[in-house]
């Protein structure tokens, strides 16, 4: 009996010892002092244009907030955490930290004072960023203007509050990698996978996480919903979703840089990618991104079964569609070339999640106004115009018509998706 | 004589079976791309049909231009429009001020006020003469003395519903509106009792518009008082 006890204590201290181990591995105590001397003009140059390809701004940034001064909240399963302040302000922003700091918290996923960094910060890719790149977008950050805002207390319910609880998850799915250069590629792939897997963090939203919150397999990009906001970041490795294999390289180009492209347009949280993202991207960037996101291996595409809509529902969605998007989108669901998508063979209407497609009815929406498109035409939310049953009758008739040939979509369906509108 | 009347009314009968859509053909213009926007707000931005979605048809470009800037940056909050504007840049948003501003549209006539005539008049007064007593500035200090707005930042207060007018000042009071600083109308919507804000929404409500319903180009004299909202924020596309 004490023996039992004695090796169950000592699988709990090694259990222990192991997370403790997993949480500190490749990690050299820091002693350098924040950085005396201004940045170089240069380096404040290339991290500036590594900031944006990383879309820093877009959480570290609140709603009409001053650039980089954090507090934007992050919704969460487990609560909400706020992005932090990563101006230079000695007290609140990140202005006593070194470089090393900064390199640590971005490869090894830890904050200046030691503590564990949640993953809502996409430290799980940003791992693969290298020193030269981390360097640069500290000098940028640096050079931004310090602005003294105190840091928002993260919202998380308990145990996932708990800095244990963290170091248990990061034992279990975080390591800190380098990008390993596939010698069989080109090097124009080897930097779009760079791009794509590490600062771009694509799989932050196109990889379905677990119930923890963790990516099973962070690299795959077969698609996921994105928790809290109800949108369905498509695969890009399937053809039936968002595959880009039968693209022209210059046609991923055109979308990541203008929103909009012949067989696609973005919407939803990836408007806001390409708006503050993408579009400032170097065309040889977005090429490599392009390469790469082409060369994924072709997922086999899931039929979008579904239930067929009763004959009832089919004749109301083709009069309610008559009535509400005829209009724009054309009485074949042909769309205006540059203006409205076509409906018909859009792969966003006929994807196996209907979020987007519910998102976009009730929601509306424009693409981002871009350089390379910077008068975007729109779409009028119909959530005040058109009950739930409406809605599930017209994106059902929408689904089923004109060659298309995906399930229909419930009441049900539709009236769990109002409750995200409008957040 | 059967068959003139089946003559007579064959092109009522056209018109009836012509599906709803086939009148407007894509054309590349401004009011094409907002047909987001008159989705809620009516057809060419001429207010919705419950009042609460506001005329948006020749109000001053500035005024509209700060109000998308203010929904797009947290000053104002309503989860449909934040949604629409996100990916929206400042010059565009400027263009569509400007393309609403430019639209001059025959107002409807204000529906007949339910409210009792003492209200009535006590709206009227706050709005005429404003209450010293209580430091409230008459509305058409700043809105001009026809309440039409003033070019090109300043909205007129005519041809709103009373239940737009109502809970606008209510957010203004509670600080769920919000301009930039020095935020007038807040000051102005926390001193008005509940009794003289309900009073002086009836009143406008009422009002039918006068035979020129624009903004003016000035006010008479300089509003006694300093307003964040009536300016441009700075750094930005102007007109």
């Amino acid at each position: 009996m004490k023996r039992a006890i004695a090796v169950v204590l000592l699988g709990v201290l090694a259990v222990l010892a192991l997370v403790v181990l997993l949480n500190f591995r490749g990690e050299d105590e820091i002693h350098d002092a924040p950085p005396l001397t201004p940045p170089a003009g240069e380096s404040v140059a290339r991290g500036a244009y590594l900031v944006r390809a990383g879309n820093c701004m877009a959480c570290h940034t609140d709603r009409g907030g001053a650039p980089f001064a954090g507090g934007r909240a992050i919704e969460t399963p487990f609560g909400t955490a706020y992005a932090s302040n990563i101006t230079p302000d000695k007290l609140t922003g990140i202005g006593d930290w070194s470089a090393s700091h900064f390199w640590r918290a971005l490869h090894n996923g830890r904050s200046r004072d030691g503590r564990l960094l949640y993953p809502a910060f996409p430290y799980p890719n940003y791992t693969l960023v290298t020193r030269a790149d981390a360097d640069a977008m500290f000098d940028y950050l640096r050079s931004v203007r310090p602005v003294a805002r105190a840091n928002t207390p993260h919202r998380l319910r308990w145990p996932y509050s708990t800095q244990s609880a963290l170091a248990v998850w990061r034992a279990m799915y975080f390591s800190p990698a380098q990008y390993r250069e596939d010698t069989a590629q080109t090097a124009q792939w080897n930097r779009g996978a760079y791009l794509v897997r590490g600062l771009g963090h694509c799989s932050a939203c196109h990889t379905a996480r677990n119930a923890l919150g963790a990516s099973s397999d962070m690299m795959d990009l077969s698609g996921g919903v994105i928790p809290m906001q109800n949108w369905y970041a498509p695969s890009l490795a399937s053809p039936g979703e968002a595959g880009l294999h039968d693209w022209e390289p210059a046609q991923v180009v055109r979308l990541l840089r203008s929103g909009i492209a012949d067989r696609g347009t973005v919407l939803g949280p990836m408007a806001e990618v390409v708006l503050q993202s993408t579009q400032h991207m170097a065309t040889a960037d977005l090429g490599a991104m392009a390469v790469f996101l082409k060369s994924l291996p072709r997922a086999a595409g899931e039929a979008a079964e579904g239930p067929v809509a009763s004959a009832r529902m089919a004749e109301r969605g083709a009069k309610l569609y008559e009535h509400h998007c005829a209009q724009c989108h054309g009485d074949k669901g042909e769309g205006v070339p540059g203006a409205y998508p076509p409906l018909a063979g859009n792969r966003a209407v006929t994807l196996p999640v209907t979020a987007n497609l519910v998102q976009v009815v009730l929601g509306g929406g424009f693409p981002p106004a871009t350089a390379g498109n910077p008068r975007p035409f729109g779409m009028p939310p119909f959530a005040t115009l058109l009950s739930d049953d409406d809605v599930a009758a017209v994106v059902s008739y929408i689904r089923g018509a004109w060659g298309n040939k995906a399930g229909a979509v419930s009441e049900f369906t539709v009236s769990q998706q109002r409750g995200s509108i409008g957040r | 004589m059967k068959l003139l009347n089946w003559l007579a009314l064959a092109p009522a009968w056209a018109l009836i079976a012509a599906p709803a859509h086939a009148a407007p053909k894509f054309e590349d213009s401004m009011a094409q791309r907002t047909l987001a926007c008159t989705g809620c707000h009516g057809k060419e931005g001429r207010a919705g049909p419950d009042g609460y979605y506001p005329r948006l048809a020749g109000k001053p470009a500035g005024y509209l231009y700060n109000q998308l800037l203010n929904f797009r940056d947290g000053r104002r909050h309503y989860g449909l429009m934040a949604r629409l504007l996100d990916p929206l840049s400042d010059a565009y948003l400027l263009e569509i001020a400007q393309h609403f501003a430019a639209l001059e549209l025959p107002y409807a006539a204000p529906p007949p006020a339910t409210a009792a005539p003492a209200q009535l008049q006590r709206g009227q007064a706050v709005a005429r003469q404003g209450d010293a007593t209580h430091d409230i500035p008459a509305c058409v200090q700043c809105h001009g003395d026809a309440l039409t707005g003033v070019a090109p930042n300043t909205p007129g207060l005519l041809g709103l519903s009373r239940d737009y007018l109502n809970s606008q000042l209510g957010a203004w009071r509670t600080g769920q509106r919000r301009a930039h600083a020095p935020d007038c109308m807040a000051r102005i919507a926390r001193q008005l009792s509940p009794e003289d804000l309900a009073a002086v929404a009836a009143w406008l409500a009422a009002q039918p518009l006068p035979r020129d319903t624009r903004a003016v180009p000035s006010l008479p004299r300089p509003p006694a008082i300093s307003c964040g909202s009536a300016m441009l924020p700075a750094g930005r596309p102007r007109p």
